[in-house]
């Protein structure tokens, strides 16, 4: 599964990057996420719940961050198992821009997955990849700016 | 004689299929009995290394967490592939190593790596899901075309290149010489699709291991309960034969998935000793996608040359045959014996060559699937046949004309030798009931309507009943392919036919009684069959390859004959007559020319009183007989596809399906009909609908029906049926099988019309309506001017 996307988010780029890399706040907008900890500088420790098409499951795994170029860049690595569901693993390279004080933030994701979740849910994945990456910036956007403007349609 | 051979008798078993009384393999409870769930790898290639099964043994209701190293370490064999293929240059096969549980490394997805055993199957799921497993992964190998390359990753180790053999059939040289002389030469390429099975009735087992009588009973889900008695004791070590007893109750369906011993089967019984439990396991939808054997998967390149009247010179073909991760019982047959030797197909070919590789690939074992090698034939012969007739502008009947085998013994150039066969009947037959003559007017009105029409033919032909022992042998069996047969006559006179061929859907229950029926005059009620149990039949090698009539009926009919002479005698005894004048008809055994005679009842209570028999002879009525044919037998048939193509959406509706088959005699031709709508059915699915997709890191993508299409009622027409008649003069009764033609003869069919109709060759199976559309589409990009 290949993906990429850019979001604007309505606040500088040191604000963004900061809460990037604070596992509060990624606890607090990845979707289905239970548990994420810091395990060191640069690695996660995270359990995650999620649905694709008819299988549900619980991902268990570490997440690292690589190629890390603050306040601009970093490439974020992981692998999840999800018992009888299979696994998902794969990476995102995040890009962070300045403009005109706020921050244009652009993505590439390469995910695979494996087992009863390739089987199963391989046509659903593309489409649920982007509605959570979807999920997951209104999430941190509401998180940046806790009083939002009105959201066009 | 309404009952018997040629009369639409009603399936006795339907009463109980019907009824929701059928007494499948998972309605049987035992006392004491676990459940068994597989821990299977989610990775096409992997090194295990490591499983931690703590957390799983402490949850509840867990009693044993089993995995390969133990399965290994107590003397549990390896999993056999039945037929041994010689390369070309003389070497053997490779076989690689296959363990029920795998220990070193994983090489499908859904290669299982333990088994968990629990009080309840909800329990033993949940914890498989608990067993942490340890994968170094691997890359993967999974396309057939090209798993052979150098730089391909190896499925085993051990094994250069993936091959598992590298065989030839025919006479390179004179094949070549004969294509540099022809005047035309056709070539193609093309793919053979991989298909899942899908049984209804998904695999199953129960294992029942007595520890004081150290004695296995194994019900399972199978179409050859005493081959995997023999194999289990044999190969596997579980117990020998005497101490394994192997029943097949209600099998819903097999195509012939339910052949082969797979893992769980000997995991479960291997696992009953170990815990002192039953140990039942039934197979979800799931893990019958990922781990029953699926079928086909053949790239293959041919070039046919032919003469300037038409007549065909030669046939080269070059396949590789992917056989997934592990050689399966049947698999290296079926690419082989059972495919480059239908080459001649219906027609006199005067050099052949068939170069076969079989491959490795991380996927799940290919093996037999209904039609089995034959239908890799067939739609390889009727496509670049009727290519060949559109490129030389000659009429695609007249073609298939020119070239047929009238003469029959025929040799072919493939070893086999034809026993008979009446080609130009069946296609005048064929062309008739599809009404032939007014396709153009069919076509021009649709034309009208904005649709493409299409007709397609597929003349083939079949090698069934397998099969005579000695050459099965010469050819690397590892079995005889005989068929075994009991009659008994009960003091009442009801009687009880043993069968070693085994009924998953065939109608064997009616169809073998009407012969007892035919023979005696006696109602087909007072008749039964008793098969699928290896402690009540001696033995037998099941069913599968169109071989329960052909073989098994002929053993049936040898015992009849047995039977037959001997109430001949008794009668002759007891009525003072000479055996020669006694005439067994209606139920009666009379003396010709007089009104003397017994009732049919009065004969089975003289064989077992035995106050009055003749001099010497033992009494009881029962009679065994082994058959051995001396042929193969060969079912043909011509089948014509009429297809109407929506070009704005790619849509393919079959119109009109007519098949017209030479299956020689016939016992119920309703039966019958029905395994040709069944085969056509599943023809047609692999034609226009089923595709298994693994994705290049072998996961598999069809997993399920929402991504796999089975044919559906709206999907196929009312077919119309006729057949021919050239009893085969190897067996009896005069039969050739019916159970796979269907399969064989409908892809080309349906291939053949729709490139009628979208008048472009490019087109590959399954022929959706994607790709129907964006075939069209290429046909009609601007070109230059011509």
């Amino acid at each position: 599964m290949d993906m990429n996307g850019e979001h604007r988010i309505a606040a500088s780029r040191e604000t963004v990057w900061t809460a990037l890399n604070d596992e509060d706040v990624l606890r607090a907008c990845i979707p289905g996420c239970e548990e994420l900890n810091k395990t060191s500088e640069t690695g996660f420790h995270a359990i995650v719940v999620q649905k694709i098409g008819p299988v549900k499951a619980r991902f268990e795994g570490e997440v690292e961050l690589t190629n890390i170029k603050a306040p601009e860049s970093y490439t974020i690595q992981g692998e999840g198992k999800g018992g009888v569901a299979g696994f998902a693993k794969g990476g995102a390279d995040v890009t962070l821009a300045e403009e005109a004080g706020e921050t244009l933030l652009a993505y590439t994701v390469h995910a695979t997955v494996g087992g009863k979740l390739a089987q199963l849910g391989s046509r659903l994945i593309d489409s649920t990849a982007r509605k959570l990456a979807g999920k997951f910036f209104d999430n941190f956007q509401a998180h940046l700016n806790p009083e939002p403007a009105a959201e066009t349609a | 004689m309404s009952d018997g051979i040629g009369a639409r008798v009603k399936r006795k078993e339907d009463k109980r299929f019907i009824t929701g009384k059928g007494k499948y393999t998972d309605d049987i409870r035992m006392e004491n009995q676990a459940y068994a769930a597989f821990v299977r790898s989610p990775h096409a290639h992997a090194k295990v290394t490591g499983i931690d099964a703590s957390a799983a043994e402490a949850m509840d209701g867990v009693i044993a967490v089993l995995n390969g190293a133990q399965l290994t370490g107590d003397g549990i064999g390896n999993i056999i592939t039945g037929w041994a293929i010689t390369s070309k240059d003389g070497s053997p096969m490779n076989i690689g190593a296959w363990s029920a549980l795998a220990t070193e490394k994983v090489r499908y997805v859904g290669d299982a790596v333990a088994v968990v055993i629990a009080e309840t199957q909800a329990q033993a799921r949940l914890a498989a899901e608990a067993v942490d497993v340890d994968y170094e992964e691997l890359a993967p190998s999974v396309s057939t075309a090209k798993t052979l390359q150098d730089n391909q990753p190896l499925v085993h180790d051990e094994i250069a290149n993936n091959l598992c053999f590298d065989w030839e059939i025919g006479d390179e040289a004179k094949t070549d010489a004969a294509l540099s002389g022809a005047a035309h030469i056709t070539e193609i390429e093309l793919t053979n699709n991989r298909l899942s099975p899908n049984a209804m009735e998904p695999r199953a087992a129960i294992a029942v291991f007595d520890s004081a009588e150290d004695h296995y009973t194994l019900y399972t889900t199978s179409q050859n309960p005493h081959v995997a008695r023999l194999v289990l004791s044999a190969f596997y070590n579980v117990a020998p034969e005497h101490k394994l007893r192997v029943i097949a109750p209600d099998v819903g369906g097999g195509f012939g998935s339910k052949i082969y011993i797979y893992p769980e089967e000997i995991t479960c019984l291997w696992a009953s000793m170990k815990t002192g439990r039953s140990v039942k396991w039934t197979a979800d939808r799931s893990e019958a996608f990922m781990t029953d054997a699926h079928g086909r998967d053949h790239v293959t390149k041919a070039r046919m040359g032919f003469d300037d009247t038409g007549k065909i010179v030669g046939f080269k073909v070059d396949t590789i045959a992917n056989i997934g991760a592990y050689a399966s019982l049947f698999a290296t047959a079926t690419p082989t014996y059972l495919y480059g030797t239908l080459l001649s197909g219906q027609y006199d070919i005067p050099a052949i060559y068939g170069n076969v590789k079989a491959v490795y690939t991380n996927t799940v074992p290919v093996d037999a699937y209904r039609g089995a090698g034959r239908p890799e034939a067939t739609y390889l012969i009727e496509r670049i046949v009727e290519k060949a007739a559109r490129e030389m502008g000659r009429d695609v009947a007249d073609l298939r004309r020119t070239n047929f085998i009238r003469a029959f013994p025929y040799q072919t150039q493939v070893l086999l030798a034809y026993d008979s066969g009446d080609f130009d009947t069946v296609l005048d037959m064929a062309q008739k009931a599809a009404d032939v003559a007014g396709f153009p007017a069919r076509k021009a009105e649709a034309a009208s309507r904005g649709k493409l029409r299409g007709l397609g033919y597929s003349c083939f032909i079949e090698a069934c009943g397998l099969a005579p022992s000695a050459a099965a042998g010469s050819l690397g069996a590892g079995v005889g392919l005989w068929e075994s047969a009991e009659v008994r006559v009960n003091p009442v006179g009801t009687i009880e036919i043993l069968t070693g061929t085994h009924s998953h859907g065939q109608g064997h229950e009616t169809t073998f009684c009407q012969l007892a029926s035919d023979r005696f005059g006696i109602p087909v009620e007072n008749v039964s069959i008793v098969h699928g149990d290896t402690d009540k039949v001696q033995f037998g090698m099941g069913t599968y390859g169109s071989r329960s009539g052909p073989v098994g009926m002929s053993a049936v009919m040898k015992a009849l004959d047995k039977v037959e002479a001997k109430v001949k005698k008794i009668v002759a005894h007891s009525l003072e007559a000479s055996e020669d004048d006694i005439v067994i008809e209606g139920g009666e055994a009379k003396v010709a020319g007089t009104d003397k005679k017994m009732a049919w009842h009065e004969i089975g209570l003289a064989a077992y009183m035995a106050h009055n028999l003749p001099e010497g002879m033992e009494p009881g009525l029962k009679e065994t007989s082994f058959f051995d044919p001396v042929n193969f037998s060969f079912p043909s048939g011509t089948f014509i596809c009429e297809v109407e193509v929506d070009p704005e959406t790619g849509v393919t509706q079959i119109v009109q399906f007519v098949a017209a088959d030479d299956f020689g005699t016939i016992i119920n031709p309703m039966i019958v009909e029905g395994q040709v709508h069944g085969g056509v059915t599943q023809g047609i699915g692999q034609a226009l609908l089923e595709g298994v997709v693994y994705d290049d890191e072998g996961q598999l993508l069809t997993g399920s029906y929402m991504d796999y299409t089975m044919p559906r009622a709206d999907d196929v027409p009312s077919y119309v049926i006729g057949h021919g008649c050239t009893p085969s003069p190897n067996n009896p009764l005069g039969l050739k099988g019916c159970g796979e033609a269907g399969a064989i003869g409908a892809p080309p069919a349906v291939i053949n019309a729709i490139v009628d109709a979208i008048g472009t060759e490019n087109i590959e199976m399954p022929a959706t309506p994607q790709r129907v559309w964006a075939a069209i589409q290429a046909t009609q990009m601007p070109v230059a001017a011509e």
